[in-house]
């Protein structure tokens, strides 16, 4: 084997790639290989680095340094001062990187450990890694009943929006036998703002695949469903890839590690509506109906896909599991805040200094996360509000900012942690603009069932239209709380809620 | 027409969703056609309402010819602050339509949509396949006009 | 049964089966939940939110209509909240409803504006609509208005689930969510069969009939036209209802009195073409039955099961009964034989039928059902069209006193007051098959194994030695599993094992009609039915074959039964039809 002084990995996620990142790798090659530095400094690609309008980024190892806003023309001299000379090249380097050793330290990255790390593409890195030790130790050492005792200990809370104890749901299901039973994992990701899900499947796919198979180990499910939103066309092909993988080398199909446990997971497409996020709408998406949330009771661990019980979890829930069955609960119930173990990730946007995708403990304050990870406000603009949770969020003032926020807190405060995502607006921002803009988004996202959301929406919309409009009288925006109380209390899903 | 889209899929209602996908990719139109509509109700035995509910209900979908390149873009929050809205003007002028309308040329239909999952590069369209991220109103145009040369 | 859980509502302990939704058991303890959306006997779609309530230590209101019940829960139906939450979802809903409540047709039988004047909702801040959608009016028999729709569901729930037909559908989404037909081409252009089941449904006034009550008004009030008038079985268990009376009152008295008051020349009754259609049908029957015909032979009474069958069936086409319904081969004789017979010009004549059915107007409409050189019957009247008429006549119907038909189209025996429910012609066809047969009656006329709601009856009838297998289906859900039955039977062994099958579109028959009053159910329409069986029983004549009436028309008209006068006049032939509009293709059957 080649042994490489040093590797750059590219990220090749859907942003990148469409920045041009395949033809930067292409370039990158050729110049190496014009210097002849082809046989010692290996070219890589990987999932997102976690840098967003940074344009295409890469990094170097080991000398942990990131170049983002690469461009064709930036090549020849990147390899001449970097690779050739040894000297990182100052103009295109990433301050953050340096300063806050983000998101090169890795210790505490649990869902996104390997992302921009390994090559997603290929389940030999990941193996390298330790991938699927924990499939392994599941199927050969444990019990069904172990992991879901184990998953119960560690606290692990869904990432979805809910936050409802996974292991507490996959032990409704586990128990009940002679039927068929089904995982389905939803990545059906449309909170607007949030992408985590995708980068977590882009560079990472393995990671997603693993946590499914011990998923459905544990609930005795021999057949598993991965839901991807239409659009995520690269998603989906990794991911495919990575399954074709993983039959190849024995870890799905039929007797895995001659355990007699038979396992086959499928990608399913959704078509572009939010909704489908909601889990009995997504069950409906995956009947080949119109996405509405079903009634519940039954709940889907009872009667889910086509009747049968099935779990249905989110991308990053399930990405926690296999590090909690490798380093096991106890490992995992120290990380984070006791109430809410593990990792969040957040992707933080809007008028930070550094946007960009982080993994922090649970209970991370948003003042940590927007001057830490997201390098603080923009130079001239004072922070005015958050928008915690995506649409379906809250608006979070210089009041909460030093809230540790985790399901249990905020839910204290009335507000979400939902999918993760962090819209800082600054105090030029008109709120009632903002609004306008989630409203408008509901009003065409709400399934359209139920007359809380359809008309309330709508209704709130207008007001808004009014307000801006310089129409409205005084009492409209109480008017609007009145209605949006209404509508929480009222609607038959989270989406209206 | 649609045999050679139903030989992948087994005639199952779950496989609606795929099999709608798969014939709006391969019409020239990029839509469904009442036809198609009515071949898929036979293969699959669903009723022909039940598929347009479901065609009606997603936004992939559309029941009425497109142009080549179906645009688009994303109105959702962070893109609506990082102001899609002049973008969206921007198309509307550059391709003579508004939202929900194809040109004359058959070239270009343009479409509002929800978050496509690319914030971090806000504003951010789709022209089919592809996304185009980080846009001003100067690279909208540069893009409608590249695809304008290169397709007409 | 199952298991019974205690739960308590408003301070009212209760034991209710477990399974039960909330709204279910309030219901069996005389609690009234405020509900728009719910109606008792389809599935919950839970869109409204009016029937939310409290249940202690939960955080949220939940709706009653789709949570079921548990061990020691503990519900509130009413609170400061709860009221504010209803009259604000109220207000939501009327925002986008068009309101002209008083001249809507379902003023007064409105489940909305009862809901909006019991709890007070202001309508006066309410704005016009902001945008108004087109009103559907493609159809004969329905229309459609969006525009007072609110989405409840239901009347899709009732096209797709209860009749299987398909033609309603939800589509879009979000706001922009409305009820349409695929493709919006109109209730027309689908496979609507226009049994009108999701008009009775309907809360509102989305869906009504096409109404026409205006032109029979300009016939009435036109002293050159002779008008004729018939009602078919159904109406005079159910036409007390729109005045006020009990569900299941008989008011065939009144009825009378109240069309000779409208001013119609001759008042006659579909019962008496109900007899003669026995005599049709048990003919053709007995006819297949001994010499090897198509079997199953299948009624042909309901014009809804008809266009259905020609859609969805077109190869079962053969197994239909060639008769005209009782309505149609009415309007052929008033034509023909009572034009003759009175010395009339038939152009004078303007045919008017009340019927319990909009699939009546498009049968009436039918271009084939001009046999008698005329449009066989001129116009279609609904009950609640017919009862509109009377109110507008002034007539106080409820202390009418009772009068009686004309004779001469007007007698009938208590085997065609039956047809009305379901069942009904079933019954009446083998009181007669048994007599032309043994030449003897029914050891019992009451054949009750075809009676009630069961969705599809059967039963195995003794003719003598000779075995007779009879099936019995109403709502064309039920009809559809039945005839994929005889399908399969038929391709598997080139056979059916039943002989004759009675199928009625709407749920409990005729007295579950689409032109029937607003808003009935299940258990309503069973009331109804029970009082026709009553008049039957109370009638002294029961078999058709004993109706004088119709011995008169075959002796002086149309020879015997299945003469080829009574063929060129009482019978029909059908169509292959497209399952997308619904539109003919090509015959099916031949004329005979």
């Amino acid at each position: 084997m080649n042994y490489f002084r040093s590797h750059i990995l590219i990220e090749t996620d859907e942003a990148s790639v469409q920045q041009g990142a395949k033809d930067i790798m292409a370039a990158l090659k050729q110049e190496l290989a014009k210097h002849k530095l082809d046989k010692e400094i290996n070219v890589l690609e990987t999932g997102s680095l976690g840098f967003f309008e940074r344009g295409v980024c890469l990094a170097v190892y080991p000398d942990n340094v990131v170049y983002g806003d690469v461009t064709l023309n930036d090549i020849p001299q990147l390899v001449e001062e970097h690779f050739l000379k040894g000297r990182p090249l100052s103009r295109l380097m990433l301050e953050k990187a340096e300063k806050k050793n983000i998101p090169l330290e890795y210790a505490k990255r649990i869902v996104l450990e390997n992302s921009g790390n390994i090559d997603p593409e290929k389940i030999t890195d990941y193996l390298g890694v330790g991938g699927y030790l924990g499939w392994e130790k599941a199927l050969t050492e444990m019990k069904p009943a172990d992991i879901v005792q184990a998953v119960k200990d560690s606290g692990l809370r869904g990432r979805g929006g809910a936050g409802f104890p996974a292991g507490l749901k996959w032990s409704f299901t586990a128990p009940i036998e002679g039927v068929q039973k089904y995982v389905v994992i939803n990545a059906d990701e449309g909170e607007p703002g949030t992408f985590k899900d995708r980068l977590i499947m882009e560079g990472d796919p393995h990671k997603l695949l693993e946590g499914t198979m011990i998923a459905a180990y544990a609930v005795g499910a021999t057949k598993a469903f991965i839901y991807i939103r239409g659009e995520y066309k690269l998603c989906i092909a990794r991911l495919q890839n990575a399954i074709d993988q993983a039959y190849e080398y024995g870890l799905l199909g039929k007797d895995i590690f001659g355990s007699g446990f038979d396992l086959e997971i499928e990608i399913e497409i959704g078509a572009g509506a939010y909704i489908c996020g909601e889990e009995t709408a997504l069950i409906e998406s995956m009947e080949g109906n119109r996405g509405i949330p079903r009634n519940k009771p039954p709940y889907p661990g009872q009667e889910g896909v086509w009747q049968k019980p099935t779990i249905v979890n989110n991308v990053e829930t399930i990405a926690n599991v296999p590090a909690i069955i490798t380093k096991g609960s106890d490992w995992y119930q120290k990380i984070g805040t006791p109430e809410c173990p593990g990792t969040k990730v957040y992707t933080i946007l809007g008028d930070v200094a550094v946007p960009g995708l982080c993994e922090v403990d649970m209970g991370t304050s948003l003042r940590t996360i927007i001057n830490t990870y997201g390098g603080g406000m923009k130079k001239g603009s004072r922070f005015k509000a958050a928008l915690v949770g995506g649409a379906a969020g809250i608006f979070l003032g210089d009041s909460m900012l030093d809230v540790k926020m985790d399901f249990h807190n905020l839910a204290e405060y009335k507000a979400v942690l939902g999918s993760g995502a962090i819209l800082v607006l600054n105090d030029a921002v008109n709120i009632v603009d903002v609004l306008e803009s989630v409203i408008r988004f509901f009003r065409h996202e709400s399934c359209g069932k139920c007359v809380p959301c359809r008309n309330g929406n709508e209704q709130l919309y207008r007001s808004i239209k009014k307000i801006k409009a310089g129409l409205a009288s005084e009492d409209e925006l109480d008017k609007m709380i009145l209605l949006a109380d209404a509508m929480y209390k009222t609607s038959f899903c989270a989406l209206g809620q | 027409m649609y045999q050679e889209i139903f030989k992948k899929y087994r005639p199952t209602k779950d496989n609606l969703i795929y099999i709608l996908h798969d014939i709006q990719d391969n019409d020239p139109h990029n839509y469904v056609s009442e036809e198609a509509v009515q071949s898929v109700s036979e293969y699959l035995k669903v009723p022909v309402n039940h598929i347009y509910g479901v065609l009606t209900f997603y936004t992939m979908y559309s029941t009425k010819p497109r142009g080549k390149n179906v645009i688009r873009l994303c109105e959702s929050p962070p893109c609506f602050i990082k102001g899609c809205d002049n973008i969206l003007n921007k198309l509307k002028e550059t391709l003579g339509v508004e939202s929900g309308e194809t040109t004359t040329d058959g070239l270009f239909t343009l479409e509002l949509c929800a978050c496509l999952g690319l914030c971090g590069n806000a504003p951010v369209m789709m022209i089919n396949d592809e996304f185009y991220g980080d846009l001003t109103e100067d690279k909208a145009e540069t893009i409608i006009n590249t695809i304008r040369e290169e397709r007409a | 049964m199952s298991k019974m859980i205690n739960i308590n509502i408003d301070g009212k302990n209760i034991q209710v089966e477990e399974g039960k939704t909330i709204i279910e058991a309030a219901s069996a303890a005389g609690i009234n939940i405020p509900s728009l959306c719910y109606h008792q006997d389809i599935k919950p779609s839970a869109g409204c939110g009016i029937c939310v309530v409290e249940i202690e230590g939960q955080p949220q209101p939940k709706r009653a209509c789709c949570t079921p019940a548990y061990e020691g829960m503990i519900v509130r139906t009413n609170s400061v909240e709860l009221r504010n939450l209803r009259k604000m979802l109220l207000e939501l809903i009327l925002e986008d409803h068009h309101v002209d409540c008083p001249t809507c047709i379902a003023n007064n039988k409105c489940d909305l504006q009862d809901l909006a004047y019991i709890m007070g909702v202001k309508t006066e801040d309410q704005g016009v609509l902001q945008t108004k959608k087109p009103i559907d009016e493609s159809s004969v028999s329905i229309v459609r208005d969006p525009n007072k729709c609110i989405q409840c569901g239901r009347c899709v729930t009732v096209c797709n689930d209860v009749q299987t037909v398909y033609a309603l559908t939800t589509v879009n989404r979000g706001f922009e969510a409305e009820i349409n037909t695929p493709f919006s081409k109109g209730m027309a252009d689908s496979t609507c069969i226009n049994c009108g089941q999701c008009v009775v449904f309907c809360p509102t006034a989305a869906l009504t009939e096409k109404t026409h009550t205006d032109p029979v008004w300009e016939e009435l009030l036109n002293p050159k036209k002779h008008l004729v008038i018939q009602a078919a079985p159904a109406v005079r268990a159910t036409l007390g209802e729109e005045f006020g009376m009990e569900e299941g009152s008989l008011s065939v008295g009144k009825m009378y009195a109240a069309f000779r008051k409208l001013g119609f020349d001759a008042v006659f009754d579909t019962n008496f073409t109900a007899d003669l259609t026995i005599m049709e049908e048990g003919t053709e029957f007995i006819n297949r039955f001994k010499e090897g015909g198509t079997l199953p032979l299948i009624t042909s009474c309901s014009p809804g099961w008809i266009k259905f069958m020609e859609t969805f069936y077109p190869d079962l086409a053969e197994n239909v009964s060639t008769c005209k319904s009782p309505q149609q081969m009415f309007g052929a004789l008033v034509k023909t034989y009572y034009a003759e017979a009175n010395n009339i010009d038939a152009k004078d004549i303007v045919s008017v039928s009340i019927m319990p059915c909009t699939a009546k107007k498009f049968e009436a409409d039918r271009p084939e059902m001009t046999d008698s050189g005329y449009k066989d019957v001129d116009y279609v009247l609904t009950t609640r069209e017919i009862a509109r008429m009377i109110k507008e006549a002034g007539i106080d119907f409820a202390h009418l006193e009772d009068e009686k038909a004309d004779d001469f189209m007007g007698i009938y025996t208590g085997a065609a007051t039956i047809f009305g429910a379901t069942g009904g012609v079933m019954e009446a066809a083998l009181r007669s098959a048994y007599f032309l047969l043994t030449n003897e009656n029914l050891p019992s006329l009451d054949i009750e194994a075809v009676r009630g709601m069961e969705g599809i009856k059967e039963a195995e009838v003794d003719i003598k030695g000779t075995k007779v297998k009879i099936a019995v289906a109403h709502s064309l859900g039920k009809a559809r599993e039945l005839m994929d039955k005889v399908r399969q039977q038929i391709k598997e062994t080139g056979k059916s094992e039943y002989q004759f099958i009675e199928i009625m579109a709407c749920p409990g028959g005729c007295v579950g009609g689409g032109g029937q009053p607003f808003q009935s159910n299940l258990a309503a329409r069973a009331r109804r039915g029970q009082a026709l069986y009553k008049e039957d029983k109370d009638l002294k004549m029961r078999q058709s074959h004993e109706n004088p009436a119709v011995a008169a028309v075959y002796e002086k008209f149309l020879e015997s039964p299945g003469s080829k006068k009574a063929h060129k006049l009482l019978h029909t032939n059908y169509f292959q039809r497209d399952k997308m509009s619904g539109a003919v293709v090509k015959e099916a059957t031949h004329k005979h």
